[in-house]
């Protein structure tokens, strides 16, 4: 199994580990429960190490990045974060990603974990005609996010670097604790907060992690999990791959338009998303929460009129808002917010609503 | 608590006999490894079952569980407190936390589980 350079800090943490996309990852230290909500109230900090990184570099690199990505980065400047993603000829995903504008030729994509072979694969094959080198970095960088209202605060305390200049969706080149990192402020929290990469050995890593936790104490600031990092994006309504987008969904379908641009020059996946922008979509990803009790979960049938329909794609306890939601694609003329459809939980089947996504957004 | 009442199974659920009623419940080793419960699906009362029949749900935010009625019986009453309060299996397991109660069929079902000194050494042999 793969490590992060994190790894050690984990069971000096006692954390729970499991397997997650081919890695020893921490599901939870104190509980699910509590790390959400400390990441709501407070804050928490993460190994989001596993995440990959793939660089493009040289003069046709924003032409590269415009092909094989669906969002505008033409629009990006040095500093700039823009979310996107890789999609293929049939506008569905092969991963949703984060471009990093670093300089005028020189580009970062932030992948997904379980799909870094994937994508560097994919994105060496597809930009294979353009003046550009492409790099697959993930095994140099560490990444840890600090997530939650005090992340700020917090992070203060390890750089000098004016941190209230760095907006939502920025980044900035800077030292943390004396080390160079990436410092963006950027997550899948729905919180406030920074990713911090790094290109360090293990203890100067493990070292950053523990001190900022160490730190951290004194504003109720815990280690948080997998699990937490789960149930947090899902209550902030944003969309995991594998579970909600994935290759056989388009991008339209999975109701994120907005980084779709659609005016730009050429891109994969142009072609049949004009068309189906033009058609119309027959399905479309909802957000739901659970009329009776219970619980939905990812892969549970879902019955609209009756007839078996789809599956939940992602269904959880949301423990911040206390109820049972998730979410699913629907026929596109059921999505309306209210409309009621039903899950099947063993052996039952639930009353469920579309409601409006987030679910939860924070007090700005 | 003194656990000299409670029979125990490999699964992790306890029975405790009051008169010709079992109570049933799961352990605190098992409510520490399942972590924070959040939901309970309870049976209905009435419903007859067999040792080893899954007879409710509990789930903690990430995972599902069924619990086995470590005997067999007639379910008599089921704790409707834990519909709003699941934590109460996480609070106090072999108390408030008890899950079913089952009119007793068969006295062997529970000579065969083993008692608190057993399970104990149960556990010590698999952590």
């Amino acid at each position: 199994m793969k490590k992060t350079k994190l790894n050690k800090a984990h069971y000096i943490l006692n954390g729970k580990m499991v397997e997650f996309a081919g890695w020893d990852m921490p599901i939870q230290y104190s509980g699910i429960n509590t790390e959400h909500n400390a990441v709501r109230t407070y804050g928490g900090i993460f190994d989001v190490s596993h995440m990959g990184e793939i660089f493009l570099r040289g003069k046709q690199a924003l032409d590269a990045v415009q092909y094989i990505t669906s969002n505008n980065a033409a629009k990006l400047k040095p500093g700039n974060i823009q979310y996107s993603a890789l999609l293929t000829k049939n506008g569905c995903f092969v991963d949703d990603i984060l471009v990093y504008m670093l300089s005028e030729n020189e580009y970062l994509l932030v992948v997904n974990a379980s799909n870094i072979d994937k994508d560097y694969k994919w994105i060496k094959e597809k930009a294979v005609h353009f003046d550009v080198d492409i790099n697959n970095e993930s095994t140099d960088y560490s990444q840890i996010a600090i997530q939650g209202p005090v992340s700020e605060k917090l992070l203060s305390e390890f750089t000098k670097e004016d941190l209230c200049a760095i907006k939502y969706y920025h980044f900035i080149k800077g030292e943390v604790k004396g080390i160079d990192s990436i410092i963006s402020r950027t997550g899948y929290t729905g919180e406030d907060g920074f990713e911090i990469y790094i290109k360090s050995d293990e203890d100067t890593a493990s070292k950053l992690f523990l001190d900022l936790l160490d730190k951290g104490g004194k504003y109720n600031v815990i280690p948080a999990g997998l699990g937490a990092r789960d149930t947090l994006r899902l209550e902030s309504g944003m969309a995991l791959y594998g579970n909600d987008i994935d290759n056989s969904h388009t991008v339209l379908e999975a109701n994120l338009s907005w980084i779709l641009k659609l005016k730009k020059g050429d891109f994969i996946g142009k072609n049949i998303l004009l068309k189906q922008k033009n058609e119309g979509i027959n399905r479309k990803l909802i957000g739901f929460e659970l009329i009776d009790r219970g619980i939905a979960r990812h892969g549970y049938p879902i019955y609209v009129d009756n007839k078996e329909y789809g599956t939940v794609t992602s269904g959880t306890y949301a423990p911040y808002l206390k109820k049972a939601i998730g979410m699913t694609y629907l026929p596109v003329e059921r999505t309306e917010i209210g409309t009621k459809f039903q899950i099947q939980i063993r052996n039952n089947k639930v009353l469920a609503k579309v409601v409006e996504t987030p679910f939860y957004k924070r007090d700005k | 608590m003194n656990l000299d009442d409670f029979k125990f199974t490999k699964e992790h659920e306890w029975v405790k006999v009051e008169g010709d009623i079992g109570i049933i419940g799961i352990s605190d080793f098992a409510q520490k490894e399942f972590g924070d419960i959040v939901y309970v699906e309870l049976p209905l009362v009435g419903k007859k079952v067999k040792k080893g029949d899954a007879c409710a749900n509990i789930e903690s935010v990430k995972a599902v569980d069924d619990i086995y009625t470590p005997i067999s019986g007639e379910i008599i009453e089921v704790n409707e407190e834990l519909e709003n309060n699941p934590e109460n299996i996480n609070k106090d397991p072999n108390g408030k936390g008890w899950i079913i109660k089952i009119k007793i069929e068969d006295n062997k079902e529970i000579e065969n589980l083993m008692n608190n000194n057993q399970y104990n050494d149960f556990l010590n042999g698999i952590s």
